[in-house]
């Protein structure tokens, strides 16, 4: 093996580079500028990601592969890309105002999302064990600084201790079962294992379910939810936002690209763990939200259940299938940004309020958040014609195909339960009397809900553009 | 051919009169006198344009009409709309009450008046929608689109128990809805596409009608709402504002038979036959069931709201006799209740305006004071009463005989439902306005003033004049109703046939 390294190899990562080197050269001004630097730092950050975005939609079609094969730009990875960077960049602009009022301003704490933005971006496009795993820690472990970042408080700290811990028990479990997929296979690269993988046997099938547990923890999936209510909880609200949005992306991407690309010859092994993952994280998580009070708490268990949704996609193991997981995780992203937009704004007398309780006879004191956030609501209820519909349309529409209807119908049921849920909240905001208002929503978060609202509201009209993009995006899979 | 597309034109003027609402930002006092009359003119002039659609119609072909087909979701999922004889008279029954609505809401709603007529005109792009579809997923968006702005109006304008009504009426619409939404799924998959004038000459094998037809009954018996799955509907019904009980009534529960017209008999014609007799029963249970359930009730409102389950069974009861009578017949009673029940639950409400009370009991006597009111009402629940010379008469007349045709002993019980609801709806009339006016708190009681004249006459005029003369609505929906059961009679025979060439 003699190759060459040509610097037009690179071309490929280049919105990892971008984003690599931004995030030390923002290191460097934060950390000779000190603390004045720190909105200069997060306006700079949020350009990283959108040069890193522009680069990514524009890299040349020519170079799809880095890396001898190990790193690939394809359709699929442009579009989960796009949405991390997208989900990232809105999450720091969300943070301005949370941060200032609770006088958290930080410059580490953009870097290390740009740092786990780049982790993202590894991890969308990785096609061996090896890549993988490396691009999930350098999320991960940026992940676990941000969610204890507000040292001072014990809310937080336990929160990224948890994190921290469970992450790093899950990290494990996925890295044993790298190793025996590599012992059984012979190779770590997706290509190769789905070659051997025909002849596999239960060693590969054991390798596979400790990848899964992997997987399932990082998208927050059940039987290894636990630490998401607790998380989302404690760590503060503009970073529970962040976790609710760009790493579930990055997380359900390498889900679904290792199960599909690399174990397609034992689908029907994978697929019925699949199914139960869906059906208990859909199940748990529309009845599991149901008691709670605390906000943040409440959308942890809703993320478990839009999770276990997007999963029926992958269930169904077909093209329609990734293009639902696509669809739904693209309308999923819109809808927890816009409700963490709401939440961040729940601002009364200086001080952040996080029960629902605080949301009482909202659509009076302040008509256009109450509007927007309940039609979020009844969005991620999955009521037509919101775009939270479309989304759970999409997955089921693959489900039904794959002749899966028994976790078709325990599916829209557990929707029916879920809708219970947030009608709760829309109850409080629109029909009972309102408290005292909240403070005026600072600009950045206008705009984000509105333009998340509105993207929500209007999805219904011309759909075609992200339903045509998924569907080419999940046929580069195949 | 036509130039503009006057049935988008129809189902979306409403949405953008609520659009032109929700800008508007003057103060308290003049915002709400403008949210009143944009909505009133936006609901006239929709009413103004769907009465287009009747000139222009013709009633001599089956085909759906003022057709529009777009691209619209990837694949193929296309934005079609189009209506023939059956949807006709439902669109024009909503866009013909929407008015009335307003304008009975515009003394009675006093509280955050530019939402409610927002929340209105946003159901009835909703409900015209609805009807006018002709695509299975942009019917579903449209169908279960309006159980938002519907809950809201029983959430924030209703009664004490409004919370517990709107979630119960939320939560068992859209239950039985998501099934009907995983039958739409399978038969895109069948079918390769969601279109409905293709669906209804695609022929489904024998399971998947049955699984189908289920899925879809969930659906609409829970919407029309069909024994047992009926508990909703009294609950609603009470909490709800006025306004929110005759579009409930008279336009929602429709929603239900349509469905069962457009859908489960046309398209799981084998599937329809097989489970006629579960329909039969049911029908039966809620024609005399809700109507003895009717005898017993204090409540005014809740007394209408069993009696219109009641009166729905004959509707479910004459469209799966599959007979010409019986489908006519329930068109026509449904185009019939949705005005009569209408008028039912307006005529409550302007006695609740007066007196914030709807126990019958609190009543009594008002003949004397209310003279107007006393003959409107009576020529409501005459016709509820279903007496020849009214609207409900011609309705339940050909659903029985209709009914009577395939099945004599459903056709006799259901006309005991017939004597029931002489019973219920005279007792009623009877307790509130008949006697001596006693209650002192009634003493000052005035009659209608000119804003409920203007409701409840027009009411009132087509209870009479489609009792005698019953012939428009009919021949609007003939031909495409002989199409229908054309269809129905010849796949069942062609299984038939099937069947005896296979033994």
């Amino acid at each position: 093996m003699n190759e060459t390294f040509e610097l037009a190899d690179l071309v490929p990562v280049l919105p990892e580079v971008v984003l690599a080197v931004g995030a030390m050269a923002l290191l460097m001004l934060g950390a000779f500028r000190g603390e004045r630097s720190v909105p200069a730092v997060n306006w700079l950050a949020i350009l990283l990601l959108v040069a890193a975005g522009l680069i990514v939609a524009w890299l040349p079609d020519a170079r799809p592969e880095a890396y001898g094969g190990s790193f690939v730009v394809d359709p699929f990875a442009r579009f989960l890309k796009l949405l991390a960077l997208t989900g990232s960049a809105a999450t720091i602009l969300m943070s301005f105002d949370y941060l200032a009022v609770e006088k958290q301003q930080k410059f580490e704490y953009p870097i290390l999302i740009l740092l786990s933005s780049t982790g993202m971006l590894m991890l969308i496009s990785a096609a061996d064990l090896i890549a993988l795993y490396l691009g999930l820690e350098l999320m991960s472990l940026a992940l676990y600084v941000v969610a204890a970042i507000n040292r001072d408080s014990i809310r937080s700290t336990e929160a990224g201790l948890k994190y921290f811990v469970l992450g790093a028990l899950s990290s494990g479990m996925l890295l044993y079962g790298a190793s025996l997929v590599y012992g059984f296979t012979g190779t770590v690269s997706f290509a190769g294992i789905a070659k051997a993988a025909s002849q596999g046997g239960i060693g590969l099938v054991f390798g596979l379910v400790f990848l899964f547990a992997g997987f399932c923890f990082k998208v927050s999936a059940v039987p290894f939810h636990m630490w998401t209510p607790d998380v989302y909880e404690g760590a503060p609200t503009p970073i529970t936002a962040f976790f609710a949005a760009a790493p579930k992306v990055a997380g359900i991407a390498m889900f679904v690209r290792t199960t599909i690309t690399a174990f397609p010859e034992i689908a029907p092994q994978w697929q019925q763990i699949v199914v139960f993952v869906a059906i208990a994280s859909m199940v748990l998580g529309a009845f599991a939200a149901i008691g709670q009070r605390n906000i943040k708490r409440l959308m942890a268990y809703s993320s478990i259940g839009h999770m276990g949704f997007a999963l029926v996609g992958l269930a169904a193991g077909t093209a329609e299938g990734v293009q639902g997981v696509l669809v739904y995780m693209t309308i999923y992203v819109a809808m927890t940004l816009g409700t963490f937009a709401c939440i961040l704004s729940m601002r009364r007398d200086g001080r952040f309020v996080e029960e629902i309780g605080d949301l009482s006879g909202l659509a009076r004191t302040n008509p256009t958040m109450a509007f927007f956030l309940a039609m979020l609501l009844f969005s991620l209820a999955g009521i037509p014609p919101l775009a939270g519909f479309f989304a759970k349309f999409y997955v089921f529409l693959a489900a039904i195909k794959a002749g899966m209807f028994t976790l078709a119908v325990i599916g829209v049921l557990a929707s029916v339960v879920g809708a219970y849920y947030y009608l709760a909240i829309v109850k409080i905001m629109y029909f009972d009397e309102p408290k005292k208002g909240f403070e005026p929503m600072p600009y950045e978060l206008r705009t984000v809900l509105g333009v998340t609202g509105l993207f929500n509201l209007l999805f219904f009209v011309y759909p075609g553009p992200l339903v045509e993009a998924a569907t080419a995006a999940a046929r580069s899979l195949f | 051919m036509m130039s503009w597309p006057i049935l988008s034109v129809t189902t979306f003027l409403p949405l953008a009169g609520a659009l032109f609402i929700m800008a508007m930002h003057r103060e308290e006092e003049a915002e709400q006198r403008n949210a009143r009359w944009v909505a009133l003119w936006t609901t006239l002039i929709t009413f103004a344009v769907s009465l287009l659609l009747v000139w222009r119609f013709d009633p001599g072909t089956a085909e759906f009409q003022f057709v529009e087909k777009r691209p619209w979701l990837a694949g193929a999922i296309n934005y079609h709309m189009g209506v023939d004889g059956i949807s006709l008279p439902f669109v024009i029954l909503t866009t013909g009450l929407m008015p009335l609505c307003i304008i009975a809401s515009w003394g009675a709603i006093q509280r955050r008046v530019k939402e409610y007529m927002i929340a209105f005109l946003v159901l009835e792009t909703l409900m015209v929608g609805t009807f006018t579809s002709l695509d299975l997923v942009l019917f579903y968006l449209f169908f279960e689109g309006g159980l938002i702005p519907m809950f809201l109006i029983i959430g924030v304008w209703g009664g004490p128990r409004r919370v517990y009504a709107s979630f119960k009426f939320f939560l068992y619409t859209l239950l039985g809805s998501v099934l009907m939404l995983l039958a739409i799924m399978a038969i895109y998959w069948e079918a390769g596409t969601t279109d409905i004038p293709t669906l209804l000459k695609h022929n489904f094998p024998h399971s998947l009608q049955t699984w189908a037809w289920l899925a879809f009954f969930a659906s609409f018996a829970v919407k029309l709402p069909m024994w047992p799955v009926h508990t909703w509907l009294p609950d609603a019904h009470v909490e709800a504002p006025t306004a929110g009980s005759v579009i409930l009534a008279a336009i929602l529960l429709k929603m239900g038979g349509y469905g069962f017209l457009r859908f489960s008999l046309p398209m799981f014609p084998l599937a329809s036959q097989e489970f006629a007799p579960l329909v039969f029963a049911l029908s039966v249970i809620a024609i005399v069931y809700t109507s003895l359930v009717a005898l017993v009730q204090e409540d005014m409102k809740k007394l209408i709201a069993y009696s219109s389950v009641a009166h729905m069974g004959f509707v479910t009861m004459g469209i799966f006799a599959a007979t010409t009578q019986g489908v006519a017949g329930g068109i026509f009673q449904m185009i019939s209740h949705g005005i009569v029940s209408g008028a039912l639950f307006l005529s409550v409400g302007v006695v609740y305006d007066r007196m914030h009370t709807r126990e019958i009991a609190a009543y009594g006597g008002l003949v004397n004071r209310m003279p107007l009111y006393a003959a409107a009402f009576m020529v409501f629940t005459l016709a509820n009463v279903a007496l020849p010379g009214t609207s409900g008469f011609i309705g339940e007349f050909l659903t029985l005989i209709g009914t009577f045709r395939v099945h004599i002993l459903v056709a006799t019980l259901a006309t005991i439902g017939t004597i029931l609801s002489a019973a219920y709806a005279l007792w009623l009339y009877r307790k509130v306005v008949f006697g001596a006016l006693r209650k002192p708190s009634l003493a000052a009681i005035k009659d209608l003033d000119y804003r409920e004249v203007i409701t409840l006459g027009p009411l009132a005029a087509l209870t009479i004049a489609f009792g005698f003369f019953p012939k428009p609505v009919l021949d609007l929906s003939a031909v495409a109703v002989n199409q229908l059961l054309e269809n129905y009679h010849q796949a069942l025979g062609a299984a038939r046939t099937a069947a005896m060439l296979a033994h």
